[in-house]
């Protein structure tokens, strides 16, 4: 266990090299290095032009139809009899969850620097979904790496993106899941590297990526914060949000770090338990190595090999987890737990009969994480807890887990 | 300290030579022909050995170094066995330098102190850590102090700034990186290699050799007439692949090899 690292400012982080004290930085082969720093270059120039900014609350808000509401999941917190839920509710936003608040934001930067051609890997192919929309909203090619195992998993996705004229690449290398879908496409972009821009979907990859990514969600952090002023008086006790790379968390938990008195947790995929080693619980249960360009949690075995990891849900399947949330780990700004897949899917019929909300699996790792800090708070504490996605997508997934034939 | 690959390179120039460096992937096709291949190829001319150290997630690999990886893995090959086989092979050859390439994490979960220690004491000279660019050169220190040289890569991409701190930080040799893709495609434009490979000794002496796509013993010598070495990877690779036993790997390289030194060594005589 480290100590404790005092931070007296956490929207200092990155330094310029992408580090988050500890963790981060750019651990890549010399060919991607200066496309990175040009990455770099024009997204910080970008991040500070009112017109770049004004084009994306634009989209944000008559594309995604931002803001999403705060919900009060009323009769779900009567029937846990302590703390009062409030929902985030991303699931609404167009294409169904949080990751096109950034997919847009880096089709800007794309268009931007004149790059045509969009790469992106996918796991549960929400991120791969939320990818083909904004090439097609912004006429930008679009290739999609994904897993041959997730493709089985997610047909429904799949076929979302090819309606919208992405080409879908199954990657059969390794365990065929996201991590292999990402070394896919760094092999497309080192390939490539001249037209085409990567469209990475969470906050982990190298320096600039965590911290791009984590910008361009921020949005649901600074929404929450002013709704809750607004409709509550006061900020939330706890955050909970669900932790694969960590988008959806980092992209609630960003507006209120420095808010000391608000605690966050994340909830990681324990799958069938973080004892049976069948599962994605990276902060939770991994050590800290390298992986996909930065310094983190990985989940690997004695030889540094990175083993396959388990969820329910193919978003959370993912054995790094993004910079930021390590460093935040280790600061002890905010605490990961694991949720089993049973917890997650618990969670996910109490919300679906209490509340008439169907939440995606990976957000369901967060409402079960809320259900069970409710339970031990009294009654007048509010969770404030992310639903980055509807479950529509998992429908499949929950009938086959549960023995149904559709 | 170790001097090999100075050695080496101060070597081949002096005798108008140009440097054979082929890749094999530790313990592939079998691991118990791993130090038998290595004397092959040693024997066959290779100047330095690449010896691979594989890792589940290599993002700078084409399939066949890719599938090369995760068979040695299957098999259980990790850094310690490595280390292992690189001391085995210093019983019979003390002067062919050895590099470790590979990837950061196997390492950085075995120990910096530790290998770095263990990898000077079984003889090895040189690490290219494929994911850590002068920028994280410093999670790699202990190698430096062991005396263990950090091969850079330097690519097409490369700007005249990073060059320059790639320069600063180099030693041994840099590697060049023939093309902006994967181990193993077939992009090689050897005018452009030339260019770059020149541009990259005008700005001091330390040797460039020039790998990814290098295949035969006909690119070997387009290349070589700019590059001071040639490294060959996937090609040997694939051809050890098809290697049922011990023996048969041993005559693979060495039929993989023999034709492209003695290629090389004409073409530098004529």
């Amino acid at each position: 266990m480290n100590k404790p690292i005092p931070v007296s400012d956490f929207h200092a982080y990155p330094d310029a090299h992408g580090r988050f004290a500890d963790y981060g930085g750019i651990y890549m082969p010399e060919t991607l290095m200066p496309p990175l720093e040009e990455l770099t270059a024009a997204y910080l120039a970008l991040r500070d032009d009112p017109e770049f900014i004004a084009e994306f609350e634009r989209d944000l808000k008559h594309y995604v139809g931002r803001p999403s509401p705060i919900y009060h999941a009323e009769r779900l917190s009567k029937k846990i009899g302590g703390a009062q839920i409030l929902l985030k509710r991303e699931d609404l936003n167009h294409t169904g969850a949080h990751k096109i608040n950034n997919t847009i934001g880096q089709a800007l930067v794309a268009r931007r620097m004149g790059k045509r051609r969009i790469i992106a890997e996918t796991g549960a192919g929400q991120h791969g979904v939320a990818t083909a929309t904004v090439c097609a909203r912004f006429g930008l090619d679009c290739i999609v790496y994904m897993g041959a195992v997730d493709i089985e998993r997610q047909k429904i996705n799949v076929f979302r993106m090819k309606l919208l004229g992405a080409e879908v690449v199954p990657v059969v290398s390794g365990s065929k899941t996201l991590k292999d879908a990402l070394n896919e496409a760094m092999r497309d972009w080192v390939t490539n590297v001249a037209d085409t821009f990567y469209i990475i979907g969470t906050v982990a990859g190298p320096h600039p990526y965590p911290m791009m990514v984590r910008d361009f969600n921020a949005v649901v952090g600074r929404e929450a914060r002013a709704q809750m002023l607004e409709q509550y008086g006061r900020l939330p006790d706890v955050l909970t949000a669900c932790v694969g790379g960590g988008s959806n968390a980092i992209g609630l938990f960003h507006a209120f770090l420095n808010d000391r008195e608000v605690a966050m947790v994340g909830a990681e995929a324990a799958g069938e338990g973080i004892e049976t080693g069948r599962h994605a619980a990276s902060l939770a249960a991994g050590r800290r190595g390298v992986l996909h360009g930065n310094r983190t949690y990985v989940i690997c075995d004695d030889q540094g090999q990175i083993t396959e990891t388990h969820s329910i849900s193919a978003g959370l399947d993912y054995p790094g987890v993004g910079p930021e949330h390590a460093f935040l780990k280790d600061s002890g700004r905010a605490s990961y737990v694991g949720i089993t897949d049973d917890e997650a899917m618990a969670a996910f019929h109490e919300l679906a009969r209490t509340e008439g909300i169907l939440a995606a699996l990976e957000s369901s790792h967060a409402i079960a994480q809320a259900i069970k800090l409710a339970r031990a708070m009294p009654k007048d504490k509010l969770i404030l807890c992310n639903l980055s996605g509807r479950g529509d997508k998992d429908v499949q997934t929950i009938a086959a887990h549960e023995g149904i034939t559709l | 300290m170790s001097e090999r690959i100075e050695q080496r390179f101060a070597d081949l120039r002096k005798r108008g030579r140009k440097g054979l460096v082929p890749f094999m992937t530790a313990g592939d096709p079998l691991p118990e022909a791993t130090v038998a291949i290595m004397r092959a190829l040693a024997d066959a001319g290779a100047d330095l050995i690449e010896l691979g150290m594989p890792y589940s997630d290599p993002v700078a690999d084409g399939p066949t170094i890719q599938h090369s990886s995760e068979r040695a893995i299957a098999r259980g090959v990790g850094i310690e066995r490595i280390l292992g086989w690189v001391a085995e092979f210093r019983e019979t050859d003390a002067t062919t330098p050895i590099v470790l390439m590979g990837y950061l994490n196997p390492i950085e979960i075995y120990g910096y102190a530790r290998f770095a220690e263990q990898a000077r004491a079984a003889g090895v000279d040189g690490v290219l850590i494929v994911d850590v660019p002068v920028e994280e050169s410093a999670s790699i220190e202990p190698l430096r102090e062991a005396g263990i040289r950090q091969i850079f890569l330097v690519a097409p991409t490369t700007t005249e700034v990073r060059l320059a701190a790639i320069r600063r930080q180099a030693r041994g040799f840099v590697y060049y990186v023939s093309f902006a893709g994967i181990t193993g495609a077939s992009q090689l434009d050897p005018a452009d290699v030339r260019r770059r490979v020149d541009h990259i000794k005008q700005g001091g002496d330390i040797p460039v050799a020039v790998g990814f796509g290098v295949r035969d013993a006909a690119t070997a010598v387009t290349i070589s007439e700019s590059a001071d070495a040639v490294v060959i990877g996937s090609a040997l690779v694939a051809s050890l692949a098809e290697a049922s036993d011990a023996e048969s790997a041993v005559s693979a390289a060495r039929d993989f090899l023999v034709p492209i030194r003695k290629a090389l060594d004409a073409a530098a005589a004529a």
